[in-house]
């Protein structure tokens, strides 16, 4: 089985989000880089399945030459190979862009099931797996918390506002992952050793063919919006302190 | 040239999902400052009769692909329907709800359109002629303001954020036929498993009352559970509280989980951390209960008690019920 799995390089969680000020973009010095934390999920399930029924996995990025240690990550995991699209010309780029870049190096290789995860949480756009189904021509089912294998077919469940979906969808497709779908492992010791000789193809922009868009560009950025400083609630004892915040809530807040 | 405001309304079951009906207002009030037309496209199994209902919040024409192949919902449908009438009709503008069947449909319909798309807006007007969406990023830690170069200007609205707005029009209805080809509908529904709590989801909710490991363990949700049953809110968590295996996934709210916006957001026992600010800074009022005067959630907080939550919120829930009574 011939399984791919995308990752992206983004701030840590934990990140403090500057910018800059001329709004053209974010503080980049001082952030910590990690593995977007949904694709960790999608490399973990991609590792299992090939546990499972062999095969191979195939890591694919695309991002300036700092995201090749995201990439070692997820070999270091237990992925066979990577592909590594860097170029400064996708700084900046649009969904369409990536998706475009991700379908062109994916195209060339054999792809049954591949795995994204179901956003990025640096730019929050869960789009970019989509539109890679799109532009392969395979099936999409996105934000999964529980994957099967079934032969020549897998079976998801997608959970909805208010309902979970149990879903069958023929190879190839498209997953993309979601919080709840594993555990992801850590990379061991002598995992990180081995990765180091793992082999990572590296490509630009001209050698895959694409050219990079901006059909939709984040032309400027700003901070967010600041709260005004709240108020605490004092008083001699629980009751007291409870019944004023129900009246604030009511006569200042007019929310209940 | 690319010309009317449209949007995708969202049914389930033949009811509207109240984000259709944020929808129509918000591409009204767009339409009215470019002095063009608001569209609906319509998509399920004998829905027509509804279709009309949009019309009450400023629809136009409704477009209407009525086929049992479109109920439930699968993008391979969906995505074929709506991209052959907006195709058809070359909209300039095209918005769709932030709901997880809305953002599915929309970057496919990217790759189908080949255009550009701001995903979970939470501001949208008309700056130039043209559309400026206005989005949070990295979970509401900066925003951005998207532009533009491709049409349809694609942009889909995060529930609960924009008003819906009574404004009637005519609301007519257009049937297309979606020309669906069998051989292209590759995933299929095999089950729906119902939520039977009743209670809305955490992205929809108008009020949500969350707590942390301040709860202590499962047993302490028991007191949220009957302050939210007071006020019709829902119950949400914090990452440590799921992680821990004393609420669902599903209510985990934050960076890593989901990213809400209700009018009233009461965090219980919630220190605070950067994820989960980031899932809830949206939030339109938040009050925080905390024994700890320190804990980063007052920060946030336009309302905040210090002091232990276990004797705050049962005297609260009383308050409340004397309230609404
Ligand atoms: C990659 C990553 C992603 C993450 N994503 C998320 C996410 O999406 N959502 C999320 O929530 N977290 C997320 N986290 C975790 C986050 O960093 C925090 O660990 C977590 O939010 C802490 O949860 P908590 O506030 O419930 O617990 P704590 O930080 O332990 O806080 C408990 C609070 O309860 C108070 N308390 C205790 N007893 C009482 C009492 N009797 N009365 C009143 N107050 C009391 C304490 O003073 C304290 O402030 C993520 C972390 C990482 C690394
Ligand atoms: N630059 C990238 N390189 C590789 N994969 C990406 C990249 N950007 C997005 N993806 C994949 O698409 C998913 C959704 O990203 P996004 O649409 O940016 O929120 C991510 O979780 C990744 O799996």
């Amino acid at each position: 089985m011939n399984i791919v799995a995308c990752v992206k390089q983004v701030p840590d969680t934990e990140a403090q989000i500057k910018v800059k000020p001329d709004g053209s973009g974010i503080e980049e010095g001082g952030i910590k880089w990690v593995m977007n934390p949904y694709d960790e999920f999608g490399v973990e399930e991609a590792l299992r399945l090939k546990e499972k029924n062999g095969g191979e996995v195939t890591i694919v990025n695309v991002g300036p030459a700092r995201a090749m240690e995201t990439i070692r990550t997820a070999l270091a995991m237990g992925a066979d190979k990577g592909i590594h699209i860097c170029d400064p010309a996708f700084d900046g780029a649009d969904a369409f862009a990536t998706a475009s870049a991700l379908a062109a190096a994916i195209k060339g290789i054999p792809h049954d099931i591949i795995f994204c995860g179901q956003r990025a949480i640096d730019d929050d756009s869960g789009q970019v797996g989509a539109i890679l189904a799109e532009l392969l021509g395979i099936p999409q089912i996105t934000v999964v918390t529980k994957f099967e294998f079934a032969g020549s077919s897998v079976k998801v469940i997608r959970p909805i506002e208010g309902a979970q979906l149990l879903i069958e969808c023929p190879l190839p497709c498209l997953v993309t992952a979601q919080k709840g779908l594993n555990e992801p492992r850590y990379a061991s010791l002598p995992g990180i050793m081995k990765a180091k000789k793992k082999p990572v193809d590296v490509k630009d922009a001209a050698s895959l063919g694409v050219t990079v868009t901006a059909n939709a560009r984040v032309a400027k950025f700003i901070p967010p919006p600041a709260r005004a400083a709240g108020k605490i609630i004092c008083g001699d004892d629980p009751a007291t302190k409870a019944r004023e915040l129900a009246r604030l809530l009511r006569e200042e807040a007019k929310v209940i | 040239m690319a010309k009317g405001v449209w949007i995708v309304a969202e049914q389930r079951d033949g009811a509207f999902r109240k984000i259709s009906f944020e929808l129509a207002s918000t591409a009204r009030k767009l339409a009215d400052v470019l002095g063009e037309e608001v569209c609906a496209v319509l998509c399920g199994s004998g829905i027509e009769g509804i279709a009309g209902q949009l019309g009450k919040y400023g629809v136009d024409r409704v477009f209407v692909a009525d086929s049992p192949a479109l109920e439930p919902y699968t993008t391979d449908a969906h995505a074929a329907a709506v991209a052959k009438v907006v195709k058809e009709n070359d909209p300039a503008i095209l918005l769709l709800g932030a709901s997880t069947q809305g953002k599915d449909l929309s970057a496919r319909l990217v790759g189908k359109l080949v255009t550009g798309l701001a995903t979970d807006c939470t501001d949208v007007k008309i700056a130039d002629g043209k559309l400026l969406a206005i989005r949070p990023m990295y979970a509401g830690k900066c925003f951005g303001e998207v532009v533009f170069s491709t049409f349809p200007q694609m942009a889909s609205l995060r529930p609960n954020v924009f008003p819906a707005v009574e404004n009637a029009k005519a609301g007519a209805v257009v049937k297309f036929d979606p020309a669906l080809d069998a051989g292209q509908l590759k995933t299929k529904v095999l089950e729906v498993q119902k939520d039977t709590s009743g209670k809305a989801d955490l992205t929809e909710a108008n009020m949500i009352v969350s707590g942390g490991r301040g709860m202590k363990g499962p047993e302490g949700y028991a007191i949220l559970e009957e302050l939210a049953a007071v006020l019709g809110a829902t119950v949400g968590a914090s990452r440590a509280a799921v992680d821990a295996g004393w609420r669902p996934q599903s209510d985990q709210v934050g960076q890593t989980g989901k990213i809400v916006s209700p009018n009233l957001y009461i965090a219980c026992g919630v220190s605070g951390a950067i994820q989960h600010l980031a899932g809830m800074s949206s939030s339109k009022i938040i009050v925080a209960i905390n024994k700890d005067a320190e804990a980063p959630i007052f920060t946030k907080a336009d309302y905040g008690i210090v002091d232990d939550l276990f004797k705050i919120i049962p005297e609260f829930t009383q308050e409340c019920k004397k309230l609404l009574a």
